[in-house]
């Protein structure tokens, strides 16, 4: 149970192959329709929406700009509180804390909350080469886990899987780590959902450790708090003896009061209810009720470079509620896989380059472009991160990067350059241009409006007309018109296609 | 250099545009805040939470002080082994009731409801919160059987989210609840009942 985003294809070749996938296009398509309703529904039921959104960005924003500040606040009330603050430069450090802290206790086994911090870091595959089995205990996240498989979705992580394909992995995989599936498992979801309650109830019994993440690090108070639907949360958060949460630095909210206006803004653009099912706060240790020793995380590992780009930055709001990968049209035909990356849709498009650097590697530098720039992101996004803004700027990033590098586009523009810097050199390269079209005149092919088109262009350019119609050049430039007519002005009325 | 320091130092480092005399206050934050519950509007605030509450599926029962005994029997139906706190007050347990002394988390699992009260309710989400306190018991005993019948009384319900966190202690552990567990992860399709309980019922008094 290992599997990787490393070695994902760019986004334009992994697309392509989802494209072709019309059961995968068919389950996202349900999908997403299926929770875009429901969000609609229950957002329109909040009149002061928009005045919420703004709280929450300026709340971020606020948080941000003075992260220093309330990442050593929260560290003094977590310890107050009796927990045990770590911090992580990075995913190697962050993955030997937990592995050293499981090994304490003499452990080989794990019950984890989903989390997207521990799968950034890839802290199951640390913790089994570790020999500790890290069991994940989210319905979709077990589906992902036992087919062997990847997260596609933020929230909903199975989403490409339909009903009919968790039955087959539940009575194939169940068995090999724990109590089987029953042999008669029919494919209802109410079923699916039965045999996944007995399959870890053993596990949750048992556990001495637990693995969260936090959706949200108050630093006035140093509560940590969790929002979910199963009970899987609560179990692995109130059983074990100890409990490792491993927080993003951006996770910080400033003031126990400055909760109330998450706790409306996520649940809704999430999972499109009023109310997650369930939502479990702690501060530190509290003695004789849950784990009785409690660890924190901090991790950076790229986050400290995102909050250096002032344009970046704000991609640190995020709260991952999946709002933008449910509207995105590039997300709803492409499916998450095509990403190559734990943070899929428009806000992984931006967050996953910037958290790991662009111009070193071609997947990571495909993610900017993947995207329509169409908005609709921006529209839902609970912490009104500008999506597209940030897309664009990571296109200059990325152009900034592979600047003189020796390729076709550039050896044109470099061409370019040189023959329009001088008159003479522009008017003979109009004149090589103008006889270029007299050749091609007679082409058949017609752009819309009438002008000719070429087909394919030969060598590396083809890449360039594959999706383009490049016109047959004009016979005779607008220079040399002028020139000839002195301005219009003497050209013959019946002139073919000349200015009136 | 060890990792807090290096962190604290990128963190400053990447905050160079942000000016020294900036204060956290200066950076404007204009939120709606609690809506208070009038004389007049209590009877629709509590109507709302009993709705929103049934909404997510879980069982909503209003009674009167006078014939909270009559509901409360028949939410415990079929609950052969039922837990309640060692501090659920004495008029809300019934005589066979097993008492949490620190039960083991397989003693736990063996019982089949367990009843409590509440910290608050909240009506524009129909979510009840309990912070642990007297009658409430401790966090796994509202896990770990299949049945939670719980007793909130109408003038506990406040109108929406920000009432409520205006109201809780943060120093206590917290657990909000909005109907029994649920999950939509296999294709979206809401099914009520994973691990928390799979019944949940509010008995809402007053």
């Amino acid at each position: 149970m290992s599997a990787t985003f490393l070695g994902t294809p760019a986004f334009p070749t992994a697309a392509r192959t989802a494209l072709a996938d019309t059961q995968l296009r068919r389950n996202l398509a349900h999908a997403t329709g299926t929770i875009r309703a429901k969000r609609a529904a229950v957002v329109g039921e909040v009149d002061e929406w928009e005045r919420l959104r703004l709280a929450g960005a300026a709340l971020k924003d606020r948080t941000l700009r003075h992260l220093d500040t309330y990442l050593a606040q929260l560290e003094e009330s977590l310890t107050r509180a009796g927990a045990t603050v770590h911090w992580a430069r990075d995913a190697a450090e962050a993955n030997r804390i937990v592995v050293d802290v499981a090994r304490r206790h003499g452990t080989d086994e794990v019950v984890k909350v989903k989390s997207m911090a521990t799968q950034e870091i890839g802290l199951n595959e640390a913790l089994e080469a570790a020999g500790i089995h890290a069991w994940e205990t989210d319905l979709a996240e077990l589906i992902v886990q036992l087919g062997d498989d990847l997260p596609s979705h933020i929230l909903v992580p199975a989403i490409h899987r339909n009903r009919s394909e968790v039955r087959e992995i539940f009575l194939r995989e169940m068995g090999r780590y724990g109590k089987a599936a029953p042999r008669d498992l029919t494919d209802t979801p109410a079923e699916l959902a039965a045999a996944a309650r007995a399959h870890l109830r053993e596990k949750f019994l048992r556990a001495k450790v637990a693995v969260s993440g936090a959706n949200f690090a108050v630093a006035e108070t140093g509560t940590l708090a969790v929002v979910e639907s199963e009970g899987n949360g609560r179990m692995c958060l109130t059983l074990p003896e100890v409990l490792v949460s491993v927080v993003g630095i951006e996770k910080l909210v400033p003031t126990w009061a400055d909760l109330d206006v998450f706790l409306q803004l996520l649940p809704r653009s999430s999972t499109g209810e009023r109310m997650n099912p369930y939502t479990s706060m702690w501060t530190g240790v509290t003695p004789g009720d849950g784990p009785q020793e409690v660890h924190v995380v901090l991790l950076d590992n790229g986050r400290t470079d995102v909050l250096a780009d002032e344009v970046g930055r704000q991609a640190l709001r995020c709260i991952r509620c999946s709002a933008c990968l449910n509207v995105c049209p590039v997300y709803e035909r492409t499916g998450g896989h095509s990403y190559g990356s734990v943070y899929p849709g428009p806000i992984g498009a931006i967050l996953t380059p910037m958290l790991r650097g662009v111009g070193h590697d071609t997947q990571l530098d495909s993610l900017p472009y993947a995207s329509s720039l169409c908005g609709a992101c921006f529209e839902v996004c609970p912490v009104r991160i500008d999506i597209p803004e940030v897309l664009v700027h990571l296109r200059t990033k990325v152009v900034d990067a592979h600047r003189g590098e020796p390729k076709v586009q550039n050896l044109a523009m470099k061409a370019a350059s040189w023959a329009f810097a001088d008159a003479r050199r522009t008017a003979a390269a109009e004149r090589i241009s103008g006889a270029v079209g007299k050749v091609l005149r007679g082409t058949k092919r017609r752009a819309p409006g009438g002008r000719g088109v070429l087909g394919a262009l030969p060598g590396p350019a083809a890449a360039w007309s594959d999706a383009r119609d490049v016109p047959v050049p004009a016979q005779e430039s607008f220079r040399a018109w002028w020139a000839r007519t002195d301005g219009g002005r003497t050209e013959q009325q019946n002139g073919n296609g000349g200015a009136k | 250099m060890s990792a807090r320091e290096e962190i604290l130092g990128r963190v400053r480092t990447a905050l160079r545009d942000v000016p020294a005399v900036e204060t956290p206050a200066d950076v404007a934050v204009d939120r709606p805040g609690p809506r208070p519950t009038t004389r007049d509007d209590a009877a629709d605030v509590v109507e709302l939470f009993a709705e929103r509450v049934a909404d997510y599926k879980a069982t909503v029962v209003r009674c009167t002080p006078e014939d909270l005994p009559t509901h409360l029997a028949s939410a415990l139906d079929g609950v052969p082994r039922l837990l309640v706190p060692a501090d659920l007050p004495e008029d809300l347990r019934p005589a066979d009731a097993i008492l949490d002394e620190q039960l083991t988390t397989a003693e736990l699992d063996t019982v089949d409801g367990v009843l409590t009260t509440a910290a608050l309710g909240i009506a524009d989400t129909g979510t009840i919160v309990l912070d642990h306190g007297p009658g409430q018991g401790r966090r796994a005993a509202t896990l770990v059987p299949d049945r939670h019948v719980c007793v909130v009384r109408a003038d506990q319900v406040v109108a929406d989210v920000a009432s409520a966190v205006a109201r809780l202690d943060p120093a206590r552990p917290l657990t909000w609840i909005s109907g029994p567990s649920a999950t939509s992860d296999i294709e979206l399709d809401r099914v009520e009942g994973v691990h928390g309980p799979r019944t949940l019922i509010v008995l809402l008094v007053g």
